[in-house]
């Protein structure tokens, strides 16, 4: 009759975590489909080679308005005197401040047709293997004009280009429905950058893995609080298991 | 046969109890509750889920207290200050996925325990009012999670009041002005998020707690259903204690803590390592900031509103969308009386109910995901179809119980 019981309970959570997996692949929640982009938060290089080059050529018009330097400085284990010769532009920001910028919405608006946005949650509203494609996915149009496969007619010119070097659109047809349509099927370098193509990923990589921090720092935290949370919690529910066995003795 | 909390410890007089008891029954309350309420000895997995919804009651409201010290209700600072609480507030990230993970299971519980009572009948006479009190709590629980949903001010968070909001306007004549109320401005706003907060942090709960308070104390003087759907006060030993009966303290209080333990261990693993649970339990939309001049490409609810959303959606015209999916709600206050089968528990009712019951919970799992769709027409065709199904049960339940087929009860519960 006990396993009998148990029985029941092991199909009940099967079925549930079933049912939650279920409805996890139906939330899905991010439109589009785009190649991993494989970032690793936990490796630390990573995220300081990628705070460099968010700083060099992004934050010129991109916030973070939430992320701190002084996090910065504890998190990607830089001392507070590194953060504020290579991370820090502008004179007048003490190491307790937010990365914010000069640039007002306005003169954003007026530059770009629309102000650049802040970038602090982007990692986890469009996710890293959004901003990974967004990155890579820049291309030279016929008119030598800039456009985004990933996001069409950003208003955003490719600031790394002299990295990439330029790439053109190669086309396919596709059928959708019952028509042919013309999509982008891949990219061809037309005249190299200062990095190979290898290197440009991996660079783009480094960019997506510390927005992808800067939208969660708490991720770096919170998992190995975890671990010892459920070690507790693990090792309560035996123990407590034992007391419930011991007292249920007299009731069958 | 069980022993009784009382009889384990040393009957020796304490005189503090004894003052205390003279002016407060302290002594009186624990027998009446704990020590002495007897409860069917042959409660299964199902049944830990009422002492589930107790204790995420007690973690939101405990999480958030600490969450209110640090949110700012107004629409310049609330997103700020979430992120504000994500980052710069000691254990903060901890206190808000506590918060909203606990969110999403107090309806994983409540669901499982609603359909505990489906499958064993315990909303039947006598326990009528209980599932009414059950069914009050599951509705204000909806209220205080719509409310709790827009204090981010994330897009969904705005988008999501929008078309909830504007429900009301579908009502013939005082939809409009009624619309209007509800936000306290033409659109949503400041106004809207203050009085948002309000209800969250104190009305709601408020109204909550007293209607626990009822739930359990109406529980309480029937006493509990069990798998077998018979009551174990029919039998009663000399001394007026029902054969199948044991204290519910200590027994059912250390198997609750066993079962709390796991059910922490399931809410840690969600906390610590998959907190937005792919999008289910926090949105990827909600972490950009409400913006009334860009309309998000596809709105939709938290999965735990999404079978009654897919309902709505399902009819073609919005007042009648409005009244089907209020009615499917609704409809389930009626299940004490819809229900007329001489037995209670899905053991002794026939296949007709087990068949019946089957394809509701199919029904509304699959409303669910639906609910999350896009709606294409293939999906919402097949959403209406769900939808006469889920309706289908109450009406077949009223037609099969009266005369369906049943099996003997035992005198005695079971196992």
């Amino acid at each position: 009759m006990i396993s009998n019981k148990k029985q029941w309970a092991v199909t009940c959570l099967v079925a549930a975590a079933m049912l939650l997996a279920s409805f996890a692949a139906q939330a899905a929640g991010r439109a589009g489909d785009f190649p991993p982009s494989e970032v690793n938060i936990n490796d630390l290089a990573s995220l300081q080679r990628g705070a460099k080059l968010f700083v060099n050529y992004c934050a010129g018009c991109h916030s973070t308005e939430f992320m701190r330097y002084s996090r910065l400085s504890e998190d990607l284990e830089l001392s507070e005197e590194m953060v504020m010769a290579n991370l820090v532009a502008d004179p007048g920001k003490k190491i307790g401040d937010t990365m914010t910028n000069a640039m007002s919405k306005k003169q954003g608006e007026a530059w770009f047709g629309k102000a650049p946005p802040d970038l602090s949650v982007t990692g986890r509203s469009r996710g890293p293997d959004w901003i990974h494609a967004f990155l890579l996915s820049y291309y030279r149009q016929d008119d030598g004009t800039w456009n985004n496969a990933v996001l069409e007619n950003a208003a955003m010119p490719h600031i790394t280009w002299e990295l990439q070097g330029i790439q053109e659109a190669v086309y396919s047809m596709q059928t959708v429905g019952d028509q042919e349509v013309q999509t982008i099927s891949g990219f061809e370098l037309v005249e190299p950058g200062i990095m190979s193509p290898d290197e440009y990923a991996t660079a783009m990589r480094d960019i997506t893995a510390f927005l992808t921090y800067t939208a969660e720092p708490a991720a770096l935290q919170r998992k190995t609080v975890g671990v010892w949370v459920m070690g507790f919690l693990a090792l309560f529910a035996v123990l407590a298991y034992v007391l419930k066995v011991e007292y249920w003795r007299d009731v069958h | 046969m069980a022993k009784t909390a009382e009889d384990m410890k040393s009957t020796a007089a304490n005189p503090v109890m004894d003052w205390v008891d003279e002016r407060l029954p302290v002594t009186k309350f624990w027998n009446d509750h704990l020590a002495k309420y007897y409860a069917p000895k042959n409660f299964n997995f199902w049944y830990y889920f009422g002492s589930f919804a107790l204790l995420v009651l007690v973690l939101q409201l405990v999480t958030g207290i600490f969450l209110t010290m640090h949110y700012k209700p107004s629409a310049e600072e609330a997103f700020a200050s979430v992120e504000y609480i994500m980052r710069d507030v000691d254990y903060g990230w901890l206190m808000r996925y506590l918060h909203s993970t606990g969110a999403s299971f107090f309806f994983i519980v409540v669901y499982l325990h609603m359909f505990r009572a489906l499958l064993y009948g315990s909303y039947r006479k006598p326990r009528e009012l209980l599932w009414v009190f059950g069914m009050l709590i599951y509705l204000l629980l909806m209220a205080e999670a719509f409310l709790g949903y827009v204090l981010p001010w994330g897009q969904m968070s705005y988008w999501g009041a929008q078309v909830i909001i504007n429900l009301f306007g579908a009502l013939p004549w005082i939809g409009e002005p009624l619309v209007e109320w509800i936000r306290g401005d033409y659109f949503i706003s400041d106004a809207t998020l203050n009085r948002f907060f309000a209800l969250h942090v104190i009305a709601l709960p408020i109204a909550l707690l007293g209607l626990v308070v009822l739930h359990l104390t109406a529980l309480h003087e029937t006493g509990s259903n069990n798998p077998d759907g018979i009551e174990i006060k029919k039998v009663k030993d000399e001394n007026g204690v029902p054969r199948d009966g044991i204290p519910f303290h200590p027994y059912y209080t250390v198997k609750d803590i066993f079962g709390a333990s796991m059910l922490l261990l399931v809410i840690a693993f969600v906390v610590f390592f998959w907190p937005t649970a792919g999008g289910l339990f926090l949105e990827y939309d909600n972490f950009v900031p409400a913006n009334p001049l860009v309309t998000p490409e596809h709105i939709k609810p938290v999965w735990y509103f999404t079978p009654y959303y897919a309902i709505l959606r399902g009819v073609p015209d919005k007042l009648m969308g409005v009244v089907t999916m209020g009615a499917a709600v609704m409809v389930l206050f009626l299940l004490p009386w819809l229900d007329r089968s001489p037995v209670k528990s899905i053991r002794y009712k026939g296949w007709w109910y087990k068949i019946l019951l089957g394809i509701f919970t199919i029904a509304f799992i699959r409303l669910g995901m639906l609910g999350m769709a896009e709606g294409t027409p293939a999906e919402t065709i097949e959403t209406r179809i769900w939808t006469v199904v889920y309706f289908g049960f109450f009406i077949g339940l009223w037609f099969f119980s009266k005369n369906g087929a049943t099996k003997p009860e035992p005198e005695r519960v079971t196992h």
